[in-house]
C-alpha cells in the first residue's frame, strides 16, 4: 500500500533531520566534543524511516551501534541524544553509554549495542515476550551484513523461525564491514537468502528508496502480526561516510561513493516524488529543511550547555535495590510530566495462553523421529 | 559576518595536517557538507568539509601548507564581506586533549571501606626484622610484653600468640608484683639455653662490629643510701659485722631474683638463662683482680654473705681459690667507694651479662620536692653486654635495685 | 520440616515461583519433555505448559540472549545451562548485555534474569565437563553470583534469585543433586548476600561454599573436633556480593583461617576472600591465611588423578595444622 502524502512529508522531514543531525555529530567529533567511536548513519536513512513510519510507535525497535538516527526518527529529544554523544549528564544514559548505547525506552527504542550481532538474540527475546503476553506487537531488529556471519545470527533465526516469533530482522547491507566488502568473507553474500536455511521468509529491497522501504515494512509488519513468524529483510543500502569517524575508507573508490551520493541519495529522491505528486512546494520543502537545520543547531547548543556527569554517578545504575524505580530520562532531565512508560501486566494479572509446542505436535515429531 | 573554517581533527590522534589540494577557489559558492579541500593527516588523506553556507572568501593556508588542528585555514561568508579575523573564529576551539582526570574529587560513599588503622608496632625494633604475627604483636602490646625478649616458635622464628602468652606468664617484666620462690631444697637447677632469636643475633653481630669483644653499654643511677646504711646499724645490734657492700651484694641478688632477664650469660651461639642467683665480687689482689662468686646470694642472710665474702676475699689474696669458686654467675659487683671514687665505669667479666660499678657513699646536695636537701648518695654504674641485654633491660634492673637499696625492708618479701 | 534432595528443593522453588508469578518461565536444553537433564524441572511442563517451560535447541548463546531480551521487557526468565561449562558460549550475552544494560541505558532498563546450572566435577567426566567457573562471573560488576550448598539454601536462594531485580548467576553442583537435607515447610526464602555459619567454633575459621561444605569441610571439622580443635565453618552461599561482616566477625573470633574451594586457585573466589581478610582483619591474624583449592591442573578422567585433584579432608587437616602451628 503506497504511503499517503502525510507519510511522505513525515518521512522527508525525518530523513532531513537524521541527515543534518549526523552532519552535526560528525562536525562535533572533529571538534572533539564527541570522542571514542562515532558511527554515522548518513545515506541509510530510508531504511529506518520506512520501518518507523510503517509500524507502530509501541513496536520494539533496536539496532547495533550505528544508532544515532533511529531514535531521533522515533521521537527522541535531539538535544538529549546529542548530550549523550557529548558525554553529558543530560544525555539519555547520563553520559554512561555514549554513541554506541543510545537507548530511549519511552519511545520503545532499545539501543544501542557494541558487540556485533549482540542485539540479534535480544530481539528474539522481546518478540518472545510479546507472544508470551499475547500482544500483537512486532519487534524490528537492524544489524549490518557483517553481523549475519555471527553465530548469534544463526542460532537466533533458528529459534525465531521454529517458534514463529514476531520479529522483523533487517539486515542493513551497506556492503562493507569495517573495511571488508561482504562477498570477500561470506559464502552467501545475499543475506536474505540465508533465511531459507531456517525455512523462513527472506526478502531483499532497495534500501535507498524511502517509499520502497515503507511498503516493505508495512507488509512485513502485517505478516508478523498475523503470527506467520519472523521475516528476514535485506535492505540494499549504502553509507556515505566511513564505517566510523576514524575510517580513512581506502576500501572503496571515491567514484563509487560519489555515484551513490549523487544518484542513490534517498532524500533528493523522495523530494522529487513529493514535488511530482504536488504533496508540497519547493518553498515548503525548503522551510522543512531550514527547520531541521535549526533543530540540530539547538540540539548542539543544548548539549554544549548541559552539565557534565558527576562522580556521584559512578556507582549508580548497576545493582538494583528492592523497590528502586527505573529512570525516565525526559522526566529526569527536562522535568517532563507527560512521559508514557511501557507497562506490562503483573505476574498475578497475566494469563499465559500461548502453547509454544503443543504436546500432540511434539509427540508426533518424536514418533516420526523414532520411525 | 564571515566565519573561519578551522582545521578539524579528522582522526582522534591528529595534531596537524597538510593541505594537499584546494577543491574550491576563492569566490566559489560553498554549502554545508561540501568538500572544499583535501588534507594529509598522520593516518591518511581525507577531505575537509565546510560547515556553513556562503562564499569562499579567502584561503589562508595554501596547497602544501600545514596547520595545527583547530586553526583557521579559510574564511567563508557573504560575497564582498570584510573579514574581521578575531570575530571570525567564533567557533568553540577544539577541546584540547585532556589528561586523565586526577582523583581530586572525593570518591563517593559506596567505594569499599578504608582499611582499619594498623596499631603501631612495638618500639623494640632496633632496625632488625622482628617476625611476629599481627595478633602476637597486638597481645604483646596489650600485656606490656617486650617482643624482642621473646623467641618465636613459628616458621623463621615468627613469634605467635602462644609464645607471647607464655612469655607474659613467665616474665612479669613490667609488673614486679609476683615474687618468685627463692628458697628451695635439694639440687641447684642447671642453666637453660635460651634460643637466640633473629633480632638478638643481629644485635650481637652489629654491635661486636662496633665494639669488638664484648660490646658494652653503660647506665648510671644515683641511690639514696640512708636506709641501707641503717641496716649496718642493725647488724651491730646483733653483734655481727656487715659492711655496706654486703648489703649492696644482697640487694643485687634479690633484685636479680626479681628480674631474671638480667640473670643470663653469653654463650657464643646461645644465651644461658641462669636459675640460680650467683653474684661475683671484684676483689683487688696483688697485681690484679679476681672475681669470686657468692653462690645463691639471694638465699643467704646478710651475715652469711658478709662472712663468705670475707673468707673468699681472704683466700683470693692468697691465690687459694678453686676454679669453681670464681666461675659462673651473671653479674659482678665492683666497689671502689673505699678509695673515694665518686663513680666509675667497669669492664664486664665474661660471660656475665653485666657489671655494677659502685662509687662511695657521700653526702650530697640534692633536690627533693623542689627543695635543696642533703642526702647520702651513691652512684651505681651498670655496664651491660649488649649481646645479651639492652638498655631498657638494664634500666629496669637498676630501678628494682635502687628500690631495694632505698627501701631495704623490701628484701623481706 | 521436610527431608528432601537438593534437586527436589530446586524443583519446589521453580514450581512455587512460577505459580506465584506468571512472568517467570524456564528455558533450556531438555527442560520440558525430558524433565531436565538432572530432573530438576520434573513435572513442570505438565503444570505450566510449553510457553513457560521451553525446550531449546543447543544454542547457549542464542537462548541466553533471548532470555536477556525477554527480561528487558518485563519477563522473568530462568535460563538453564545444562552445565556452566557450556555457558562459556553464552558469556557474551551475560557479561556484555545482562550485566551492563542498566548502566548503558542510564537506569532505564533492568534485566531480572536467572542463569542457573550445574558446576564442578561430575565424577569421571574429564576436563571440559568438570570446571568451576564462578570466579569469572564474580569479577563482573552488575551481576550477582550465588552458590548454595544445601537443599534448604538451594530452595531459598533460587526463590530469592528469581525475585531479585538483577541478573543472577546461580551455581548448583552436579554431585549435590541427590544429596538430602532438611528444608523448612512453607514459604522459605534465603537472602542473597548473607553467608551462614554452618558450625560454630573458636579455634579456626573454615570458609567454603557449594559441594565442598558437606563433602569435605564439615567432615574435616568433625575430625578436628575429635582432636580437640573447635572449627567454625562459614558457608559463603553468595559469592558476589560477599558477606564481609560475617567473614570478618569469624576471623576476629578465631584468628586463624583456611579457605576451602573446589575451583582452581588462581584468581578464584578464595583469592578474593584472602585479600578481604588480610586487608580488613590483618591484626586479628595469628598465621597467614591457609587455602585448599582444586589443584592447578586440568581434570583427568582417571579416578586416582581426579581424586587427587580435588580438596580432601586430609588436605584440609594439614592446612589447619599449619595455621595452628601444630
Amino acid at each position: 500500500m503506497p504511503p499517503s502524502n502525510d507519510v511522505l512529508l513525515t518521512m522527508y522531514r525525518k530523513m532531513v533531520l537524521m541527515r543534518r543531525f549526523e552532519e552535526k555529530a560528525g562536525q562535533a567529533y572533529g571538534q572533539k566534543k564527541i570522542q571514542g567511536f562515532c558511527h554515522l548513519y548518513t545515506g541509510q536513512e530510508a531504511v529506518a524511516v520506512g520501518a518507523i513510519e510503517a509500524l507502530r510507535p509501541d513496536d520494539y525497535m533496536m539496532t547495533g551501534y550505528r544508532d544515532h538516527a533511529h531514535p531521533i526518527a522515533r521521537g527522541a529529544h535531539p538535544g538529549m541524544i546529542m548530550a549523550e554523544l557529548f558525554a553529558k549528564n543530560s544525555g539519555y544514559s547520563k553520559g554512561k553509554g555514549g554513541s554506541m548505547h543510545l537507548i530511549d525506552v519511552e519511545h520503545h527504542w532499545y539501543g544501542g549495542y557494541g558487540i556485533v550481532g549482540g542485539q540479534i538474540p535480544l530481539a528474539a527475546g522481546m518478540a518472545f515476550a510479546s507472544k508470551y503476553r499475547n500482544e500483537d506487537r512486532v519487534t524490528v531488529c537492524s544489524f549490518g551484513e557483517a553481523a549475519a556471519n555471527q553465530g548469534a545470527f544463526h542460532e537466533t533465526l533458528n529459534m525465531a523461525a521454529k517458534w514463529k516469533l514476531p520479529v522483523i530482522y533487517v539486515c542493513e547491507n551497506n556492503r562493507y564491514g569495517m573495511g571488508t566488502e561482504v562477498s570477500r568473507v561470506s559464502a552467501q553474500p545475499e543475506i536474505h537468502k540465508r533465511a531459507a536455511a531456517f525455512d523462513m521468509r527472506g526478502e531483499a529491497f532497495d534500501g535507498m528508496d524511502a517509499i520502497v522501504s515503507y511498503e516493505m515494512f508495512k507488509e512485513a509488519g502485517e505478516y508478523c502480526r498475523k503470527g506467520n513468524g519472523p521475516i528476514l529483510l535485506e535492505a540494499k543500502t549504502y553509507r556515505f561516510r566511513g564505517h566510523s569517524m576514524s575510517d580513512a575508507a581506502t576500501y572503496r573508490t571515491k567514484e563509487e561513493v560519489e555515484e551513490f551520493k549523487t544518484k542513490g541519495d534517498p532524500i533528493p529522491k523522495l523530494r522529487a516524488v513529493i514535488l511530482k505528486k504536488k504533496a508540497a512546494t519547493e518553498a515548503e520543502l525548503d522551510a522543512i529543511d531550514e527547520a531541521q537545520k535549526h533543530i540540530c543547531e539547538e540540539a548542539v547548543a543544548f548539549a554544549d550547555a548541559a552539565p557534565e556527569t558527576g562522580l556521584e554517578e559512578l556507582y549508580t545504575d548497576m545493582v538494583i535495590e528492592d523497590g528502586e524505580p527505573d529512570v525516565h530520562p525526559r522526566e529526569r532531565v527536562l522535568g517532563a510530566k507527560d512521559v508514557k512508560w511501557p507497562s506490562y501486566p503483573s505476574g498475578q494479572e497475566l494469563k499465559v495462553t500461548w502453547d509454544l509446542e503443543p504436546a500432540a505436535a511434539a509427540a508426533k515429531a518424536e514418533e516420526k523421529g523414532a520411525a | 559576518m564571515a566565519t573561519a573554517v578551522l582545521l578539524p581533527a579528522l582522526s582522534p590522534t591528529m595534531k596537524d595536517g597538510k593541505i594537499t589540494k584546494w577543491l574550491k577557489k576563492e569566490g566559489d559558492k560553498i554549502s554545508s557538507g561540501m568538500a572544499i579541500a583535501e588534507c594529509e593527516t598522520d593516518k591518511s588523506n581525507l577531505e575537509i568539509e565546510a560547515y556553513d553556507d556562503g562564499v569562499l572568501l579567502k584561503i589562508l593556508v595554501p596547497e602544501g601548507g600545514s596547520a595545527p588542528v583547530g586553526s583557521p585555514i579559510a574564511y567563508i561568508g557573504k560575497a564582498g564581506e570584510k573579514i574581521d579575523a578575531e570575530a571570525a573564529v567564533k567557533a568553540v576551539p577544539p577541546k584540547k586533549d585532556e589528561p586523565a582526570p586526577e582523583p581530586t574529587a572525593p570518591m563517593p560513599a559506596k567505594a569499599p571501606a578504608a582499611s582499619a588503622p594498623i596499631p603501631a608496632p612495638p618500639a623494640a625494633e632496633a632496625g632488625a626484622r622482628l617476625r611476629a604475627s599481627p595478633l602476637a604483636r597486638a597481645i604483646a602490646k596489650d600485656q606490656g610484653v617486650d617482643l624482642s625478649s621473646i623467641s618465636g616458635s613459628g616458621p623463621s622464628g615468627r613469634i605467635v600468640k602462644k609464645d607471647v602468652e607464655q612469655a607474659a606468664k613467665a616474665t612479669p617484666a613490667a609488673k614486679v608484683s609476683t615474687f618468685p620462690k627463692a628458697v628451695r631444697g635439694g639440687q641447684r637447677p642447671e642453666p637453660t639455653s635460651v634460643p637466640v632469636g633473629g633480632m638478638r643475633k643481629v644485635i650481637a653481630q652489629r654491635l661486636t662490629e662496633v665494639k669488638p669483644g664484648v660490646p658494652h653499654f653503660y647506665l648510671t643511677i644515683e641511690v639514696e643510701m640512708e636506709e641501707a646504711m641503717a641496716v649496718k646499724e642493725q647488724a651491730r645490734a646483733l653483734e655481727t659485722k656487715v659492711s655496706v657492700n654486703d648489703v649492696i651484694v644482697k640487694a643485687v641478688a634479690v633484685a636479680l631474683r626479681r628480674f631474671p632477664r638480667l640473670n643470663q650469660q653469653f654463650a657464643g651461639d646461645k644465651i644461658l638463662q641462669l636459675h640460680t642467683v650467683d653474684v661475683g665480687i671484684a676483689v683487688a689482689i696483688e697485681d690484679g683482680l679476681i672475681t669470686p662468686i657468692v653462690k645463691d646470694a639471694d638465699q643467704k642472710g646478710l651475715a652469711e654473705i658478709a662472712a663468705e665474702i670475707r673468707e673468699l676475699a681472704d683466700r683470693a689474696k692468697r691465690k687459694a681459690l678453686k676454679p669453681e669458686e670464681y666461675s659462673g654467675g651473671s653479674i659482678t659487683v665492683s666497689n671502689l667507694g673505699m678509695y673515694g671514687i665518686d663513680s666509675f665505669i667497669g669492664v664486664i667479666n665474661p660471660p656475665h651479662a653485666a657489671l655494677l660499678a659502685i662509687g662511695e657513699v657521700a653526702k650530697k646536695a640534692v633536690i627533693r620536692n623542689d627543695q635543696i636537701v642533703m642526702r647520702q648518695m651513691m652512684s651505681v654504674t651498670l655496664s651491660g653486654d649488649h649481646r645479651v641485654i639492652d638498655g631498657a633491660v638494664g634500666a629496669q634492673y637498676l630501678q628494682i635495685l635502687k628500690g631495694v637499696l632505698e627501701h631495704p625492708l623490701r628484701m623481706l618479701f | 520440616m521436610q527431608n528432601i534432595s537438593y534437586r527436589e528443593a530446586l524443583n519446589q522453588a521453580l514450581g512455587e515461583e512460577m505459580e506465584r508469578d506468571a512472568n517467570v518461565f524456564l528455558m533450556g536444553e531438555e527442560v520440558a519433555r525430558y524433565n531436565g537433564a538432572y530432573k530438576v524441572s520434573q513435572g513442570l511442563l505438565d503444570r505450566f505448559g510449553s510457553a513457560r517451560v521451553v525446550d531449546t535447541p543447543i544454542s547457549e548463546l542464542g537462548f541466553a540472549g533471548l532470555g536477556v531480551g525477554a527480561a528487558m521487557v518485563g519477563l522473568r526468565p530462568v535460563i538453564e545451562m545444562m552445565t556452566w561449562n557450556f555457558a562459556i558460549l553464552a558469556m557474551d550475552q551475560i557479561v556484555n548485555n545482562a550485566a551492563k544494560i542498566r548502566h548503558m541505558s542510564g537506569g532505564q532498563l533492568r534485566c531480572p534474569i536467572v542463569v542457573r546450572g550445574a558446576s564442578g566435577a561430575g565424577g569421571r567426566l574429564s576436563s571440559q565437563h568438570s570446571q568451576c567457573l564462578e570466579s569469572g562471573y564474580v569479577n563482573i560488576p552488575g551481576l550477582k553470583v550465588v552458590a548454595p550448598a544445601t537443599p534448604a539454601d538451594a530452595k531459598g536462594l533460587l526463590k530469592a534469585s528469581i525475585r531479585d531485580e538483577n541478573p543472577v548467576c546461580f551455581f548448583e553442583a552436579e554431585l549435590l543433586y541427590n544429596q538430602k537435607g532438611d528444608v523448612p515447610e512453607g514459604e522459605h526464602l534465603v537472602p542473597i548476600g548473607k553467608a551462614d555459619i554452618k558450625r560454630e567454633g573458636t579455634d579456626v575459621t573454615l570458609i567454603t561454599y557449594s559441594r565442598m561444605l558437606t563433602w569435605t569441610v564439615l567432615p574435616a571439622a568433625e575430625e578436628l573436633a575429635k582432636q580437640g580443635i573447635s572449627a567454625e565453618v562459614v558457608d559463603l552461599r553468595t559469592l558476589r556480593p560477599l558477606d564481609v561482616e560475617t567473614i570478618l566477625a569469624s576471623v576476629n573470633k578465631t584468628n586463624r583461617v583456611v579457605i576451602v574451594e573446589e575451583s582452581w586457585p588462581h584468581a578464584s573466589v578464595g583469592t578474593d576472600v584472602v585479600d578481604l581478610i588480610q586487608r580488613e582483619a590483618f591484626d586479628a591474624l595469628d598465621a597467614p591465611i591457609g587455602r585448599v583449592s582444586g589443584l592447578d591442573v586440568n581434570m583427568a578422567y582417571a579416578a586416582a588423578l581426579e581424586a587427587a585433584t580435588q580438596p580432601s579432608v586430609e588436605r584440609v587437616l594439614a592446612a589447619v595444622n599449619q595455621v595452628l602451628y601444630r
